[in-house]
């Protein structure tokens, strides 16, 4: 992958809304006085979540401002870490694992699914169906792999149907449950628990 | 098998529910004032006693680190800081026990604060861990309600506050002094060693660091003493350990067992087993994927410790239980992990930086066979030439692995690529003129 | 002092070193990229890997702090096979097109892989490819080259003083850009061209201008502000290609000015290479004899109190001294003038304006109190020096007026003279302050002295720090900040009119005659004045003349200066003048000698020698002449106006400077038209 692309079409301005500037205040208070550029992750995530699912740059702009840290330092950590996204994405927006632990239990045919449903191209923004997806590294949640991660809920222990069907839930606007689709509890051995029996049983 | 009744994380699976009061009847934050009373030395003692070995990969003995913290708050506060970025793949532990048990971590994180004098504690967490940080911060909310922590938390008279910082998609910030960057709100680079983040850490002040799980059994061994914890396990590689096992097996799992449990039971019995079979079994990655993998031979007999793992040339790490059967291509599954990787790198060393992608492009040809022999024994060079000179221990992490695949199948990649050197004489050609392009020419 | 032993080597070093540097003091060399004295450790290259006992890992000499007993080695296989590790890497996304890379010939990487290198690429991958940035006028990058050692960044950040740089992305993508690829808003941006290790940032304006080794090098001083910078000037034929900085710790460590670097395009531009002489209003070529005669003939016809001779700005200081010898001898006559306004001096103490704290001083200062100043656009190297104060020590800094953004944070007064006074009679919080400060400095900048009551608050001032002890001869906290080069010399040649103002003689058309030797700066004007004009550039001076004398520039001709602290140095002739322009103490002695027969000296050793007799007097308050003229001693309630020349603009050189006016543009946001770079 190279580096993420910077979307060449940017809105002139961006501001907090009045109950995100209360969010700001609230997690600038976490720090320390005079260290307020801690703050700034948390901040260019909420200007993500206010701006659909992405961050223009006057968003870097203004949390600069805001915290009082040069741009660069904002444009830094925007292109360093990658849940930012630089460019339109869709509202729902979805990852999925393909690292070794996913990928031997079947992680590519979740990318198929992907395909077929959204678009064959990962990071395209299909605007009627309001969404895009791409390969991740990682979720931690390798004992339910394989699994996907739409906006901020996990779905686990997934296959190429099931996958299917979640993708053609999210497109007609409806909020599939996250978890496991396999019911089993959490990160228990299915059918094989041999350990805290008496509190299952309980 | 661990007996239930030395089971630390009883509620793993989410069987009793991880509210306050649920967490209570557990025994969480039963007896926190009686613990304090008895000192901050007799709580570093105990877990000295207890010989805990940090969970976050490296394995260093937790009494000993805290010890590092200056005795005396200076002019400078003391900070504790929680490693919840979880990102090594193969590891998903810290998850549940900061969704299903985070009042285990609360408390520890009150007990270990007061030991080496720490008003505030940041807890990082994995941007991706969204709904875990969520309940969390209800947690952490509700330990307020109940007075357990903030202003004289829990009748003990020591204030003490709790706050997360979410990542934002950065493997390199598991690396503790990464970490420290990222919540300094910078770009997760990790920072010279010395000075040591003891000394100066966030903010440049002293700064304890731990894994999660360190942090969350740690009330639980001064409930119950260090000896108690000592005993289980093996020496110097004592006590209980949350194992996941995903990959290849019939029911993948997290489990807590005893240290050195035997890897084949933990297969066997609480992952039901290799999907085709133990004689199905190709690898495993013990310890979360930075750890060179085993191949079967040593699977049969291996006991999941620190030092065991230490002798086979793999490690403990995270105990992330990666297993691989046969019907996996081995070559694409390490090409898949130096491909993370090399996304993950931070990029401010040249080996790292520059070597990590050169093996992932390597790893990639000699999985379709489209490398020449000599090229085996050059990927080996190269791992060579980034472990051990590197900044943080990303470089070993990223050359182990495939160090560990050329140790094991070496043969299979032999013989799947067998064209001829491309360059077989190269004395004569100058310097400085580019080798490959030459090559295409030749 | 510690003991450490290097390669069985025996090394006692001061407490506080690196590895790196005890390894140095060892006579061992240690190959590195990141690595740079003046920076902040970054440790990220690692090619200065070595073996110390008891790591089992092989440890980052620049960054590893030295301590007694550590025994390190070098020279095992296990470090050459380290380095050519690290050299295998760098090289293996670096493209090797040394033969059109503009750093070829003064190349780290190039020669380090030379020494280090394996003699083959096994990196048989596609290289990586990274895009260009634009970072303005000065710097042309080309960032495929880039070996991501962040000393563009660090010196950006840290001596610069503005975070503009940075690397984003990560990993092998990482990529070093400006904010939004915008140019630098630095007046040192140029630094990182010489920090770069490799070719990713070279010189814009030098491209492809030549390889290092067709080049002469001679070593002078720059005259583009007072610092005095310590440069080095490569000539190829009588072009000037490039100017480069030398280490002087005094003075400007190794660091130098945008101005400095890039105003010597204008030493190729708008030079006048022949005599003039000015007929119905246009300009004639002459012969020098031919306007000898016309100034022979001239001035034998006016009355010698209706010539006045004034000095400019860039005038080394024989030519000065023989200006003014030609004036005294010659013409008998004290009419002369170095200042450009009528700006408050008392020269019969050095004290008074010279920066007596220095420039090395500014690091131990306790306190840095800025009246008048704009330092950042009116001596930048000495600007750096502050910031590095304020980073190091945390120095305080006030400043009677906001003057903007001077690279580093301080506290702003109300820019009124009233407060100045309150201040130094001790009714203001900061009175006590600076008694309290060791090592308190005041710094006095050119507006200052421009100011009605400036007599007045100076002594007041001056005895204000003497009662406290502030100027002893440990330290003196008075400071002078001067702009020009040619100003401290010319105030040490007594070259001011202690007689009458001559600056009212010229508003009232007194003189008949001026002779302006490189003077460009005089707001008056012209009526009937029949001007003589001495100097390098046909710039504002020439355009009033009526004779036009073609003289050379400062990198044509050997000449002294002495820099805003007093330092006496010598700058060095690197090029000759262009046509039939010569130097300008040649001019003088012949047009003496056309006058009277006679030389004023027989040769420049001759000049030289009695120019420093002449200042030796002086020093020692021999040849002293005080003020005849009245000067306002009294005290009246002004707003301190902060005016200083346009930074890019301020002498006839920069002016005629086309790289200096891109500048200019590019940091006023004017898109840039032609094509190049
Ligand atoms: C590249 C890298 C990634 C790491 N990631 C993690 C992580 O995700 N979680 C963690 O707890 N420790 C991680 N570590 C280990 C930490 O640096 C550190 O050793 C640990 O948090 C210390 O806690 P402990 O002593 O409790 O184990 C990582 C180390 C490296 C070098
Ligand atoms: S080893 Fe890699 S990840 Fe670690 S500091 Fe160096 S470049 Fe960054
Ligand atoms: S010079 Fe030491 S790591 Fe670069």
């Amino acid at each position: 992958m190279t580096l993420r692309k910077i979307s060449k079409e940017q809105p002139d301005n961006f501001e907090f809304t009045e109950e995100n500037l209360n969010e700001v205040n609230k997690i600038i208070k976490k720090y320390p006085e005079g260290k307020k550029q801690s703050a700034v992750m948390s901040l260019l995530y909420l200007a993500q979540k206010q701006n659909d699912n992405w961050i223009p740059l006057s968003a870097m702009k203004y949390i600069g401002k805001l915290l009082e840290m040069p741009y660069v330092k904002v444009y830094e950590v925007a292109t360093f870490y990658t849940m930012y996204n630089l460019t339109p994405v869709g509202k729902n927006f979805i990852q999925v694992c393909t690292t070794t632990p996913c990928m031997i239990r079947g992680a590519y045919k979740l990318v198929e699914a992907c395909k077929e449903k959204i678009s064959e191209n990962e990071n395209e923004f299909v605007k009627e169906k309001n969404c895009s997806w791409m390969e991740v590294e990682c979720l931690g949640a390798c004992i339910n792999a394989p699994m996907m991660q739409i906006n901020d809920d996990y779905y686990e222990d997934l296959d190429k149907e099931k996958t299917l069907k979640i993708l053609d839930q999210i497109i007609s606007g409806k909020k599939p449950e996250p978890g496991s689709y396999r019911g089993r509890l959490n990160s228990e051995p299915e059918n094989n628990r041999k350990t805290l029996l008496d509190i299952k049983n309980a | 098998m661990l007996n239930d009744k030395d089971r630390i994380f009883r509620n793993l699976y989410n069987d009793l529910g991880s509210d306050f009061e649920s967490a209570r009847k557990r025994g969480d934050w039963s007896n926190t004032k009686e613990i304090c009373e008895k000192g901050k030395d007799w709580i570093i003692n105990e877990i000295k006693l207890s010989e805990l070995r940090g969970r976050g990969g490296a394995g260093f003995p937790t009494g000993l680190k805290w010890s590092f913290a200056p005795k005396e708050v200076g002019s400078r506060p003391h900070y504790l800081v929680i490693n919840a970025d979880e990102s090594e793949p193969g590891t998903c532990k810290d998850r549940d026990i900061l969704r299903f048990e985070p009042h285990k971590l609360i408390e520890g994180c009150l007990l270990a604060s007061y030991a080496v004098n720490v008003h505030t504690c940041y807890i990082y967490i994995r941007g991706e861990y969204y709904n875990e940080g969520q309940k969390l911060q209800k947690a952490i909310d509700e330990a307020y309600e109940n007075k357990v922590i903030g202003e004289n938390a829990s009748g003990t008279g020591w204030d003490f506050d709790i706050y997360i910082h979410y990542g934002a998609g950065a493997y390199i910030c598991g690396e503790e002094t990464a970490l420290l960057e990222s919540l300094e709100g910078k770009k997760g680079q990790p920072r010279l060693k010395p000075p040591f983040p003891a000394l100066i850490g966030l903010y440049g002040c002293p700064t304890i660091i731990n894994n999660v799980e360190t942090i969350a059994v740690v009330p639980t061994i001064l409930r119950r003493g260090g000896e108690w914890f000592s005993k289980l396990g093996k020496p110097k590689n004592t006590g209980t350990k949350i194992f996941c096992i995903s990959g290849n097996v019939n029911n993948p799992c997290n489990v807590e067992e005893e240290m050195g449990v035997p890897l084949k039971d933990l297969i066997e019995t609480h992952a039901g087993g290799v999907i085709g079979g133990w004689d199905n079994l190709q690898a495993v990655i013990p310890g979360g994927s930075s750890m060179p993998l085993l191949p079967k031979k040593t699977c049969d007999t291996i006991t999941m410790d620190f030092d065991s793992l230490m002798t086979e040339k793999s490690g403990l790490g995270t105990a992330g239980i990666v297993v691989i059967n046969k019907d996996q291509d081995i070559i694409k599954c390490m090409a898949r992990i130096a491909r993370f990787y090399k996304h993950e790198s931070c990029g401010q060393c040249t080996p790292c930086r520059e070597g990590s992608g050169w093996m992932w492009r390597m790893l990639e040809r000699m999985a379709k066979g489209e490398a020449s022999r000599d090229e085996v024994d050059m990927l080996m060079d190269v791992t060579k030439q980034i472990e051990g000179h590197t900044i943080c221990a990303f470089g070993e992490g990223s050359s182990w692995p495939v160090q560990g695949l050329l140790r094991h199948f070496k043969d299979e990649i032999k013989k799947r690529n067998k064209f001829d050197p491309i360059v077989k004489d190269n004395k004569n050609i100058p310097y400085l003129v580019d080798q490959h392009l030459l090559d295409k020419n030749a | 002092m510690l003991k450490l032993k290097v390669n069985d080597i025996d090394v006692e070093i001061e407490e506080g070193l690196t590895v790196l540097q005890a390894c140095e003091k060892a006579g061992v060399e240690i190959p590195r990229f990141c690595y740079h004295e003046k920076l902040s450790i970054a440790g990220n290259c690692r090619m200065c890997l070595v073996e110390m006992e008891k790591s089992p890992k092989p440890i980052a000499s620049c960054a590893m702090p030295a301590a007694d007993g550590m025994v390190i080695k070098t020279n095992t296989p296990k470090i050459e096979k380290s380095r050519k590790g690290v050299m295998e890497f760098l090289l293996a996304n670096h493209p090797l097109d040394c033969p059109v890379c503009d750093q070829g010939g003064e190349c780290d990487l190039q020669d380090q892989s030379m020494f280090y290198g394996i003699d083959k690429s096994r990196f048989k991958e596609n290289k990586r490819a990274v895009p260009d940035k634009n970072m303005g006028p000065l710097i042309r990058t080309q960032m495929t080259r880039c070996i991501h050692c962040t000393r563009c960044i660090r010196f950006a950040t840290e001596i610069a003083g503005v975070p503009e740089l940075g690397a984003i992305g990560r990993g092998e993508d990482m990529q070093i850009t400006t904010y939004l690829e915008k140019s630098i808003q630095s007046e040192l941006s140029g630094n990182v061209i010489d920090l770069c290790p490799v070719g990713a940032l070279t010189s814009k304006p030098y491209v492809f201008e030549a390889r290092p080794w067709e080049l002469k090098k001679t070593e002078s001083i720059d005259v583009m502000d007072a610092v005095g910078s310590n440069i080095r000037v490569d000539t190829y034929d009588w072009e000037v290609k490039r100017v480069l900085p030398i280490i002087n710790e005094d003075i400007n460590e190794e660091w130098i000015s945008d101005k400095t670097r890039y105003a010597c395009d204008g030493l190729l531009n708008q030079r006048l290479d022949t005599p003039f002489i000015k007929y119905n209003g246009k300009f004639e070529k002459a012969s020098w004899e031919e306007v000898f005669k016309i100034i022979k003939s001239k001035i034998e016809n006016t009355s010698k109190d209706k010539i006045a001779g004034f000095v400019g700005d860039l005038s080394n200081m024989e030519s000065s001294y023989i200006f003014k010898e030609f004036f005294d001898r010659t013409l008998d006559s004290s009419n002369y003038e170095s200042r450009s306004s009528n700006y408050y001096v008392d020269n019969s103490e050095r004290e008074n304006y010279i920066f007596n704290s220095s420039i090395k001083g500014i690091e131990d200062a306790g306190l840095i109190f800025l009246i008048g100043a704009n330092p950042r656009f009116e001596a930048t190297i000495l600007n750096a020096r502050i910031r590095k104060s304020f980073l190091n020590n945390n120095t305080k800094i006030i400043s009677l007026n906001d003057v903007g953004d001077l690279t580093y944070s301080y506290e702003k007064l109300d820019g009124q003279t009233k407060t100045i006074v309150d201040i130094f009679q001790g009714r203001n919080d900061l009175s006590k302050k600076i008694i309290s400060t060791k090592k308190p400095l005041i710094i006095l900048g050119e507006s200052f002295f421009k100011i009605e009551s400036a007599k007045y608050i100076f002594d007041l001032i001056k005895n204000y720090l003497k009662k406290n002890n502030k100027i002893s001869s440990e330290w003196n906290s008075l400071n002078k900040l001067t702009s020009d080069a040619a100003t401290v010399g010319s105030l040490d040649l007594n070259i001011i009119n202690h007689n009458e103002n001559m600056f009212d003689g010229l508003n009232n058309h007194k003189y008949e005659i001026i002779y302006l030797l490189g003077q460009d700066d005089l707001k008056f004007s012209k009526k009937d004045e029949f001007i003589i004009y001495q100097g390098s550039h046909g710039d504002k001076g020439a355009e009033i003349a009526d004779i036009i004398l073609p003289s050379s520039a400062y990198t044509e001709q050997n000449g002294y200066f002495t820099n805003l602290e007093g330092k006496l140095q010598k700058s060095y002739k690197a090029s000759y003048p262009p046509g039939e322009a010569k130097e300008d103490w040649q001019i003088i002695n012949e047009l003496a000698e056309f006058m009277n027969n006679r030389k004023l000296f027989n040769d420049k050793d001759e000049l030289e020698s009695s120019m420093f007799n002449f200042i030796n007097l002086k020093r020692e308050n021999k040849n002293l002449q005080k003020s005849n003229i009245e000067i306002n001693n009294s005290f009246k309630n002004e707003k301190l106006l902060v005016d200083y020349k346009s930074y890019y603009f301020s002498n006839v050189i920069a002016r005629a400077s086309k790289t200096m006016l891109d500048c200019h543009n590019s940091k006023i946001g004017v898109k840039r038209t032609g094509t190049y770079g």
